[in-house]
């Protein structure tokens, strides 16, 4: 239950030629491991979670999942998304059906209804589980978005800056949300983000790309049960080689308006 | 807000409307002759309601139903794939624009050459109406729909044929309610333009029967009938609409 990025490379095509998003990456997220990938917008995160979501073909080099390629969307990978993506004409409990009602997962109605109760009481749910999505709140959304990822069982989780939406105090709750659940549930995630507050405080391994085309800057471990200062001083590096990399990101964008 | 509020300010326009009507008559500044009082055209409709009015109004919202039903019949499917396929949009835009501008009134002696002046000819100006109303609402609704569904649907495990009946429809419903009502309204706008086709019952003969004799208040009559039965329509489908697509942010 491994995600192993092989010599990773996509190029897009662009009128005035194709142009490098991601550059030679490889690296491996081990069963269980929660990862960040971190580094300047516009850089090629989200292009490298597409791949594993299988929304994006590399142009060489491959992500395997258990030594297979990936090749296409799967209910095994879980993916969060940073606009939700809830279904606005499903009530929260349909929502957390959706998948379970599919070809690819369908459970007996009874094991369903179980699983949606399940879940709606894990995510602080349970209440509003005739509500349309148009009445909850942006955190309420985003743990609707995680209940009805989580119902279809994936073994990995797939973060796309998922809580970039959500104002602070949410925000926090969220993080603590999900560390709770994994501790519940392990999953193998892949967080994107672009915060080293909360890449600090949710990964076993922090991943600090490049700017564009994107290529890994340094792998930097986030030893458990560590001391106060000892994370602060690792915040504190991983914030100083994210900055020097947002400002080659800057510079390149004044060179392209040039 | 009370009921009998509600009720006061959704009466207060039309009451205006009434009593500019009569001031207009009064004024002077209008010969009375051609401007019939509102009390004049309620005893005339009165008087035609126990005559041919109901048939007037039966054929023509037959008509108006036919060409609406085989309109956004062709126009949902046909907007769809404009909105769901970029490229075909691209060769079909301007195809549309070309034709929803051409005036249906204009078409009618052409319609009258290839269809007679039957039925069929008064149904088919209705159906022209209605269909290019109707598709660019639903192709545009189609555009503008967010891919994220689709893409979360698929990150579930749905197959092609599941993101379609799950996805897409739920989706394309309040599009498919709203190019419904935009026909509805056109294809009313449209009838008496129909019934120039050598009609003999409903409402746009009436109104040009009337006009041939110049009894401007069985045109009053006429009018106003259109009028209320549109309003009456919209008012049931925008109820409808309400309830099926309970979950939009707001029904338009």
């Amino acid at each position: 239950m491994s995600i192993v990025f092989d010599h990773v490379r996509v190029d897009f095509d662009t009128p005035t030629g194709p142009m490098s998003v991601v550059d030679d990456v490889s690296f491996a997220i081990e069963d269980g491991e929660f990862v960040s990938v971190i580094g300047p917008s516009g850089c090629g995160k989200t292009t490298m979670m597409n791949i594993v979501a299988g929304f994006v073909r590399p142009t060489s080099g491959a992500v395997l999942l258990d030594a297979k390629p990936v090749t296409a969307p799967g209910p095994d990978r879980g993916v969060i998304f940073q606009e939700y993506g809830v279904f606005p004409w499903l009530t929260v409990r349909e929502n957390i059906a959706f998948g379970l009602k599919l070809a690819a997962n369908r459970v007996p109605a009874a094991e369903r209804d179980e699983i949606v109760r399940r879940y709606m009481g894990l995510m602080g749910l349970a209440d509003f589980a005739v509500a349309w999505p148009k009445t909850l709140s942006g955190g309420m959304r985003q743990r609707l978005a995680l209940a009805r990822a989580y119902a279809v069982k994936p073994r990995f989780l797939l973060m796309d800056e998922p809580f970039g939406a959500l104002d602070a105090q949410t925000r926090s709750a969220m993080q603590d949300l999900l560390l709770e659940v994994l501790r519940a549930e392990g999953k193998t995630v892949m967080l994107i983000t672009h915060s080293v507050e909360e890449a600090v405080y949710l990964s076993n391994r922090i991943v600090v790309m490049t700017a564009r085309p994107t290529r890994i800057r340094e792998i930097v471990d986030v030893p458990s049960g560590s001391a106060r200062e000892e994370l602060g001083e690792l915040r504190a590096h991983v914030r100083d080689v994210v900055m020097k990399e947002y400002a080659a990101q800057v510079q390149q964008a004044t060179r392209m308006s040039d | 807000m009370s009921t009998l509020r509600r009720a006061l300010l959704i009466l207060a326009p039309w009451g205006a409307i009434v009593l500019a009507w009569y001031a207009i008559h009064y004024s002077g500044l209008v010969p009375p002759a051609l401007v019939p009082t509102p009390h004049a055209v309620a005893k005339r409709f009165w008087q035609l309601a126990q005559d041919r009015l109901p048939k007037d109004v039966l054929v023509s919202t037959g008509r108006v139903f036919v060409g609406v039903t085989l309109g956004i019949a062709l126009a949902v499917p046909v907007g769809f794939v404009l909105g769901w396929y970029r490229g075909a949009r691209a060769f079909i835009d301007p195809l549309l624009n070309f034709f929803r501008a051409l005036p249906p009134i204009a078409l009618i002696p052409l319609v009258i050459v290839y269809l007679g002046i039957g039925e069929a000819a008064k149904v088919a100006i209705l159906f022209y109406a209605s269909f290019f109303s109707g598709v660019v609402v639903m192709y545009e609704g189609i555009a503008q729909m967010s891919p994220i569904y689709v893409r979360v649907a698929r990150t579930l495990g749905a197959s092609d044929g599941e993101i379609f009946r799950r996805v897409i429809v739920p989706l394309a419903v309040p599009h498919m309610l709203t190019a419904l009502r935009v026909a509805l309204g056109v294809a009313w706008a449209t009838l008496v333009a129909s019934e120039l086709i050598a009609a003999q019952q409903g409402l746009g003969s009436l109104i040009q029967n009337a006009a041939s004799f110049f009894q401007l208040d069985i045109i009053y009559v006429g009018i106003i009938c259109i009028g209320l039965i549109a309003l009456a329509m919209d008012l049931a489908l925008r109820a409808i609409a309400r309830r099926l697509v309970a979950w939009q942010d707001r029904i338009a």
